[in-house]
């Protein structure tokens, strides 16, 4: 019985494809998610002094990509021929039998204090180039950022999106238990390297915001006693306070687009509210005068509108309402509250920290606040910043205890790819600048 | 009602009474049969054993590798004309022909390897002369293990070889975070698995009763290396007691159902397109290199429909692989989109697709649409 119906199955099974006009057309629809397999051969160094940065940008290039989750690099000793001229012919066959899909290739060299960086991107399979080769100069002492801008370009060519590679984080770096801790500003490289601090540990400061250029940081500070908001200087390391109503409580800012106004909360008579301030007038505005607490504001990446914190209905929710002050719509609906939302750069997301039964959540939603999905959990989680691409949140995440540590880590948002970001010590708030020039 | 009673007691009354005469009871004792017994001394005990049990008890236990009681007799059938590399030694300038344990520990020679019918197996602790190979036993076991002679690699341990095509570990089809996952309730480890079980043994020959009083021993003289020979095929050896008209009948569902499956285009006059399993092969086999993983949230919303010619061993031809039409996406999404849509092609393609090389006219230019929709992850 089982045979005839297995024939019978068979038969059904050989209904044969529907004749078509055309050439058989097969449709696909189900692939895998994978690393992508790539190959990164050391950068052939041009002069013998070159050896060592030629090994460490090939180690940063092969870091970066590595780091993303979206690429598998295949070891040196899988290699069946080696890369010892930048401008020979590539042996693809060789390549595609250790299954690289990709190949970066590349060549340094050092004139006096200067460093350049060649390389050229192969898709394998295809047996050509990934768009033509290019060239980096810069100085031997950034023979790091030359690496991290290497893995953008290839980021970008293989993903069609842009990279991440070469930028920079801003944090609170923490020491000591948490009923003593000592804070302070710190920046680095995204990825933990060249940490340098900005301020001292005289004051608690919080919150630290980068410029859409870069260059400068909003952070406040309790230095007067009283939070407060100032304004650093990366490069000259220079600090002023803003010029925020005398006697109230200013806090949480962020930088608008245009790079010129601020968005920050003011607590005056108890009450909490959503003002900007024009950094070359000194216009200061109110947004909202609600009895509630309105807080944590950010700009949609055209500078249109605003979304931000409030307990307005009851509970701690999200709300947009445009950048010049007008009605606010609630966009957060699921159970539990949320809060410290943050604009995608590409605009198409909001990143958020929400509390629901006792656990901290980093999730995205779309900015109308469909399709909410929660990305990581834990004892807790908080403050998420967007990587310049809008492709991975980089938060806080605290351990819990008396001698519980907040440490950065970064999630891609599909929420695969979970990482910590190794810093020097504790640290918390992070904020990502947008790539470097 | 009482008249059933009545025949009912009459009936046991009957009954019993025949039980105490015992009418048709036989008295008689069962016949049986005696079996004289020999009184044996110890010291005649002693020399019987002394010519079958091995010389000394071995030192050193931890020489050989395991016991193992049950493949202990395989060696001693020895149906395969060659694998036993471990008797090279040669038995026979030794005083007694019983195989020492230090045997074992002797490396094949490769030489010898090649005329292993010159040094046939000894029976281990069994009869003072070395067991004449069984004369070409009916092997049941229709795996040639003599196909399996180059033991130049006596490191048993499997190779994993590289296998493209395979997903890796990473991948996956579905996108699980942390804020979903669930705590795990599986085991961190599992039990190591058990070692192969040994090879269907053919029928042994008849033992003797002092092979019986030697298997008794908890000594082990085995031989190991049979154990260690080339474990040569992963794939299962065919039942050889299958019923005999199955494969009768299962060769016609097989035919039946390679003909249903496209075996038809063996004929002349081959149908006009690829059945439903040929194109459903295909597509799986392109699915399986067609990596989204590191595509943008652009690229993954644009469907892309690309055209392609094969060669007639089934790999496409990496230069005719070109973008029909594409929608969805912008410029760079869709040159994304195509990329890894020719990537995933090439890359299974390597070795040709499974595709029936009679019905090549029809599977010769082919379009491919990509569509990501369920690929999507946000």
């Amino acid at each position: 019985m089982i045979r005839i119906l297995s024939v019978l199955l068979a038969c059904c099974l050989a209904l044969p494809v529907l004749a078509q006009g055309g050439p058989l057309r097969i449709e696909i629809t189900e692939g895998v998610i994978e690393p992508v397999p790539f190959a990164a051969p050391a950068f052939v160094p041009e002069t013998p002094q070159a050896a060592e940065v030629a090994r460490q940008i090939t180690e940063v290039v092969a870091a970066d990509l590595t780091g993303t989750g979206l690429f598998r690099r295949i070891g040196p000793d899988a290699f069946i021929s080696q890369v010892s001229d930048f401008n020979a012919p590539v042996a693809y066959p060789d390549w595609r039998a250790v299954n690289a899909q990709a190949l970066v290739t590349g060549e340094v060299a050092v004139q006096g204090s200067a460093l350049i960086v060649r390389f050229r991107l192969h898709d394998v399979f295809a047996g050509q180039e990934m768009g033509s080769g290019l060239q980096f100069q810069g100085t031997v002492e950034s023979w790091r950022r030359m690496g991290h801008k290497v893995a953008d370009v290839v980021y970008s060519r293989i993903t069609g999106e842009g990279g991440y590679f070469d930028s920079r984080v801003v944090y609170v770096s923490e020491t000591g238990p948490k009923d003593n801790r000592q804070k302070r500003l710190a920046i680095m490289d995204y990825d933990g390297a060249n940490t340098q601090f900005l301020t001292d540990s005289s004051a608690i400061v919080l919150a630290p915001r980068f410029a859409p250029s870069g260059d400068r940081v909003l952070y406040t500070s309790y230095s007067s006693g009283r939070p407060r908001i100032y304004l650093l200087d990366v490069a000259s390391v220079s600090t002023r306070a803003l010029d925020t109503e005398a006697g109230s409580m200013s806090f949480a800012p962020r930088f608008a687009p245009d790079g010129r106004t601020v968005i920050f909360s003011q607590t005056q008579d108890g009450n909490t509210d959503l003002f900007t301030l024009d950094l070359t007038t000194g216009t200061r505005q109110r947004l909202t005068s609600a009895p509630s607490i309105e807080t944590a504001p950010s700009y949609s990446p055209d500078g249109a509108q605003i979304v931000f914190e409030s307990d307005r209905s009851g509970s701690q929710q999200l709300y947009v309402m445009p950048a010049t002050g007008g009605e606010a719509t609630r966009i957060s609906f699921g159970q539990g509250r949320y809060g410290t939302p943050v604009w995608s750069p590409r605009g198409d997301y909001i990143a958020f920290t929400k509390q629901n039964t006792g656990r901290f959540h980093i999730g995205v939603m779309r900015t109308d606040g469909s399709e909410e999905r929660l990305l990581t959990a834990s004892f807790l989680d908080e403050g998420p910043t967007w990587s310049p691409n809008g492709r991975v949140i980089m938060f806080t995440r605290e351990t819990r205890g008396a001698s519980g540590e907040a440490n950065l880590y970064s999630v891609d948002i599909s929420g695969r790819n979970l990482q910590r970001i190794p810093t020097t010590g504790g640290a918390s708030d992070p904020a990502w600048s947008p790539l470097q020039n | 009602m009482k008249t059933g009673q009545y025949i009912s007691g009459a009936a046991h009354v009957g009954l019993i009474l025949w039980l105490l005469v015992g009418i048709g009871f036989d008295a008689d004792p069962l016949p049986f049969d005696s079996v004289s017994a020999t009184l044996v001394t110890e010291e005649d005990y002693a020399a019987l054993t002394a010519l079958s049990a091995p010389p000394e008890a071995p030192a050193e236990p931890e020489a050989v590798p395991e016991p193992e009681p049950a493949p202990e007799p395989e060696p001693e059938p020895e149906p395969e004309p060659t694998p036993e590399p471990a008797p090279q030694p040669a038995p026979q300038p030794r005083p007694a022909p019983v195989q020492s344990p230090e045997q074992p520990q002797a490396l094949p020679d490769p030489a010898a390897e090649a005329a292993p019918e010159s040094t046939p197996a000894p029976a281990p602790r069994i009869a003072p002369e070395p067991a004449p190979r069984p004369e070409a036993p009916a092997d049941p076991d229709p795996v040639p293990q003599v196909a399996v002679e180059p033991v130049e690699a006596p490191e048993p341990a499997p190779a994993p070889e590289p296998r493209d095509a395979a997903v890796p570990e990473e991948s996956s089809t579905r996108i699980v975070t942390e804020a979903e996952e669930r705590p795990q309730t599986a085991p961190t480890t599992s039990p190591r698995p058990l070692p192969r079980p040994s090879r269907p043994v053919p029928p042994e020959p008849e033992e003797t009763p002092v092979e019986t009083v030697a298997e008794a021993e908890p000594e082990p003289t085995p031989e190991p290396e049979p154990e260690l020979t080339p474990e040569p095929e992963p794939e299962p050896a065919p039942e050889p007691d299958a019923e005999p008209e199955a494969p009768l009948f299962d060769d016609a569902v097989a035919a039946a159902l390679a003909e249903a499956l496209g075996g038809a285009g063996t004929t002349p006059d081959a149908p006009a397109t690829l059945s439903q399993a040929e194109a459903d092969s295909l597509r799986l086999a392109v699915s399986a290199c067609w990596n989204v993983g590191s595509l943008s949230s652009d690229a993954l919303g644009v469907t892309v429909i690309v055209a392609l010619e094969f060669a007639r061993d089934g790999r496409p031809i990496a230069d005719t692989i070109r973008m029909v039409s594409a929608s969805g996406g912008g410029g760079d999404a869709t040159r994304q989109a195509f990329e890894t849509a020719r990537r995933a092609i090439l890359r299974c393609g390597t070795e040709g697709y499974d595709l029936p090389p009679q019905q090549y006219d029809l599977w010769k230019s082919i379009e491919m649409v990509f569509d990501p929709e369920k690929m999507r992850r946000l």
